[in-house]
């Protein structure tokens, strides 16, 4: 497809990305004093790249069996299961920190229930914490990125397995679709592992555990060294774009060809198999959940006494990443459906790019360049939703551009046979087709618009703080059980937002 | 591979690309047309003092009450964050007054030189002499590890005895957090030279360091930690405002080494009077008296009606630690790194 509409305006867009990203980094550049790497900073690099590799790897290498177990078996609440799945990756990272802490912590569930049985205490902190929190946020991701590409396989193919007298449809069905979709997963993970620094610096027990993310927070924060900042971050860049290039590299296109949409028959095993399956799926549901149970438990005594301020900014919050979440979401439908067919190594590298950069440096160089124009608190939340929706992009484009190559792959010579082409083609075909994809992106753009905590901070003014910002508040002002119950109130607000894209897109899917 | 370098002309060329997208931008931005009735005082501050519980709202209003003036707080996390805010705004920056550095900050803050001498010098209570012609101490207090009374009964008594014990405490990274840097500053006080060995005897006590103040106090009431970096004032909220009397802070005999928070006046305001009126205000009785309950500290001036109710349970160190300004500053970047060090091994 891809109208010429289409193709310039997603070069437009991509144009707009990148001098946004790359002008950012220039401007803190352009403060630089002299730019060197010290000692410190290569350890952080290389502690950063470990986490991240050690993560992404247990996280995509777990999610295999959870999301094969999921889709080939059928069990009361099952659909509730596969959304609440979603919650981890959606939660602020300290009140998932404080989650996963009352259950591995020093005294937390594992550890008492370990004294009882008069076994030895573990420490949850050091690497193993890091990844521990790390695989939590992450599996549920690449779990519901898996399920997705076993959706995408048609249904006559494993019937088609079946009918070959195949052992498993494994190697021919399976195999294929995992070498399309797994390393856009990892990559995704990998690249938020990349740029994670709170649950690096909380559970990793010291100044070892210090990450690129966390050494450009201290050059921002403390030196006030903006161009140590880009130096960092332009280091950050450099890992990003080698990982975008080895994924892009391994990504083989599934080539499993189009189905006729019948209600999908992946063949369930029978025998020990089946008890294998319910023991990875209620294993991953207790590993999710109960971390979450924890935050509700927390969360709810102080629930009742949240001030009229804290509503409000939950308000705000909720607008802000329902527009965030639209224009991501648009930005990513464009930019993929050129990128399947136009200028795609162009468009891939515009689209990705945020990842790269860190939120910080985006806000602090958006911050310098606007400074001269209007006040910080006229910006703050422009600038927060605009911020938002780039840093969500990523996901977005790495989530649907596999789908959008099995749309062009298996539809776009009918299409052009029928000649459906422009709205009419984006309204009768794209949209259904793309709907699952489409309001999972919507939810994730939305709960990570929710959360989000390093643009506003800068910019916000009196009267402005979004949610997030009002937990960090509280906390900071040793109101801990409020902190609390506007954490719980933020999750059950992001997670409401993400379910009802996330549903609404399943449910208009063919 | 990693390696950048920027050369002169090259970083000229980047300015001149900043030019081309300021211009640009100017083209989009609407200047605001504020008609501004009453003169406003813009005061740059750290978020939890201008939060509804904090200090600021009651000492704008009393503020207000007698300036024909309106006060409106402009907010940054910390007050890391409000000097690096000041540093980007630089001479363009709206804020009349800043309020919320520590002393570890104030040399870097004279350092810029955005800062104009104070109108005049209001006298303080403080336990060590302190008198800076650029900046008012409005509060203060020392640091302190804080337990738990019914899970410890027997807590340390100094740095040696914490580290000859097998507990736990959770401290702040100095890199991201004022405490951190004040724990940073108050093994160097105590210590010397030796505070290489002290960190390093001590490294096995530290069950992990968090980016902030709220994530390490946090921790410590979940019970992750034995002790947590706090202040000597923390058990005080607990007590007025929560009547729980479990929590202490452990007086260490090196003695504890204190926080200074200041406030001081931009020389590039225009409301150069006002301000100077602002910062008579916050040296008095009234805003004084309002400190201890709101920003959980001790207020520089002891107001007239005493401390509330409850502070006196709190534990008074006899010893108080505190670099001058330019010591810290002179002091800061090495300690970190021998904190580091000794931390990573």
């Amino acid at each position: 497809m891809a109208d010429r509409p289409v193709q310039v305006s997603a070069l437009a867009l991509s144009g707009l990305i990148m001098t946004l990203v790359l002008g950012t980094a220039l401007a803190l550049f352009a403060q630089a004093k002299g730019l060197s790497l010290r000692p410190a900073d290569w350890s952080a690099i290389r502690f950063t790249v470990l986490q991240a590799l050690l993560s992404t790897g247990f996280s995509c290498l777990l999610a295999i069996p959870v999301a094969r177990a999921l889709i080939r078996r059928r069990f009361p609440g099952r659909a509730a299961l596969i959304v609440l799945m979603g919650a981890p990756f959606l939660l602020p990272v300290i009140v998932a920190v404080l989650g996963l802490l009352s259950l591995y912590g020093r005294n937390g569930v594992l550890n008492l229930a370990l004294q009882a049985v008069g076994l030895p205490a573990v420490s949850v902190y050091g690497l193993k914490g890091v990844v521990l929190a790390h695989v939590f946020f992450n599996l549920p991701l690449a779990t519901r990125m898996l399920l997705n590409g076993w959706q995408a396989i048609p249904a006559e193919r494993f019937r088609l397995a079946q009918t070959l007298g195949l052992p498993s449809p494994f190697r021919h069905v399976e195999w294929p679709m995992l070498r399309a979709v797994l390393p856009g997963a990892a990559l995704a993970i990998f690249l938020v592992c990349l740029t994670s620094f709170v649950v690096a610096l909380t559970l990793g027990g010291g100044p070892r555990a210090t990450t690129l993310e966390l050494a450009i927070y201290q050059a921002l924060r403390f030196d006030f060294d903006p161009g140590r900042a880009a130096l960092l971050a332009a280091v950050q860049f450099a890992l990003c774009i080698l990982a975008v290039a080895l994924a892009a590299r391994v990504t083989l296109p599934m080539g499993l060809g189009a189905g006729q949409d019948r209600a999908l028959a992946v063949p369930a095993p029978r025998g020990w198999r089946r008890l294998a399956d319910a023991l990875v799926i209620g294993l991953a549901a207790l590993f999710l959940m109960l971390p979450l149970a924890f935050i509700l438990i927390d969360g709810l005594p102080g629930l009742a006494r949240l001030g009229p301020t804290v509503w409000q900014a939950a308000l705000r919050s909720v607008w802000m990443a329902a527009i965030s979440a639209s224009l991501a979401v648009s930005a990513a439908l464009m930019l993929t459906l050129a990128a399947a067919t136009g200028a795609r190594r162009l468009i891939e590298v515009a689209a990705m790019l945020p990842m790269a950069t860190s939120g910080l440096v985006l806000g602090t160089g958006l911050f310098l360049l606007l400074r001269g124009f209007a006040r910080p608190e006229a910006l703050a939340l422009p600038v927060t939703i605009g911020v938002n929706a780039l840093m969500a992009l990523p996901f977005l484009f790495r989530l649907l551009l596999p789908e959008v190559r099995i749309l062009q792959a298996d539809y776009d010579r009918l299409a052009q046979a029928v000649g459906l082409k422009g709205w009419a083609r984006l309204r009768w075909l794209t949209l259904p087709r793309l709907a699952r994809p489409l309001g999972l992106g919507a939810g994730l753009a939305a709960a990570l618009a929710m959360g989000d905590l390093g643009v506003i901070a800068l910019f916000a003014g009196d009267g402005q703080a979004t949610l997030p910002l009002m937990v960090q508040r509280l906390a900071g002002a040793y109101r801990m059980e409020e902190a609390s119950a506007a954490a719980l109130l933020l999750v059950g607000l992001s997670f409401a937002l993400f379910a009802l894209c996330d549903l609404g897109g399943r449910r208009a899917a063919p | 591979m990693l390696a950048f370098a920027v050369s002169v002309p090259a970083r000229r060329n980047l300015e001149s690309v900043m030019k081309v997208f300021h211009l640009a931008l100017a083209f989009l931005s609407l200047a605001p047309m504020a008609m501004a009735d009453t003169p406003v005082l813009n005061v740059l501050t750290y978020d939890s003092f201008a939060a509804d519980w904090g200090p600021g709202p009651a000492i704008a209003k009393g503020f207000e009450a007698e300036c024909a003036c309106k006060v409106n707080y402009i907010t940054a996390g910390d007050g890391a964050a409000v000097l690096s805010r000041l540093k980007m705004e630089g001479k363009g920056s709206d804020a009349d007054v800043v309020l919320g550095l520590d002393t570890t900050l104030t040399e870097a803050a004279r350092a810029t030189g955005l800062f104009a001498p104070l109108a005049a010098i209001a006298p303080n209570d403080l336990p060590v002499p302190y008198t800076d012609a650029n900046f008012e101490p409005f509060d203060w207090g020392w640091f302190a590890f804080v337990y738990d009374k019914t899970k410890l009964s027997n807590p340390p008594k100094s740095f040696k005895e914490l580290a000859a014990s097998n507990l736990k405490v959770v401290i702040e990274d100095p890199r991201s957090s004022t405490p951190g840097l004040g724990l940073v500053m108050w093994v160097k006080a105590a210590y010397g030279d030796q505070s290489g060995q002290v960190w390093k005897d001590f490294a096995h006590n530290i069950l992990t360091v968090t980016p902030s103040w709220d994530a390490a106090y946090g921790l410590f009431l979940k019970g992750e930690a034995d002790m947590v970096l706090s202040y000597t004032t923390s058990p005080a909220y607990h007590l007025i405002a929560e009547k729980d009397d479990t929590k202490a802070a452990a007086p260490f005999s090196e003695g504890h080494y204190m926080q200074v928070e200041v406030a001081g006046k931009l020389a590039s305001s225009k409301n150069q009077a006002l301000a100077d009126q602002f910062l008579a205000y916050l040296a008095g009785d009234a805003a004084q008296a309002v400190i201890p309950t709101t920003n959980w500290m001790y207020p520089a001036k002891t107001p007239a009606a005493g401390l509330p109710a409850g502070f006196e349970t709190l534990i008074k160190p006899m010893k108080s630690l505190l670099y001058s300004p330019a010591e810290a500053e002179a002091a800061r970047q090495a300690a970190v790194e021998e904190w580091q060090t000794a931390l990573s091994r």
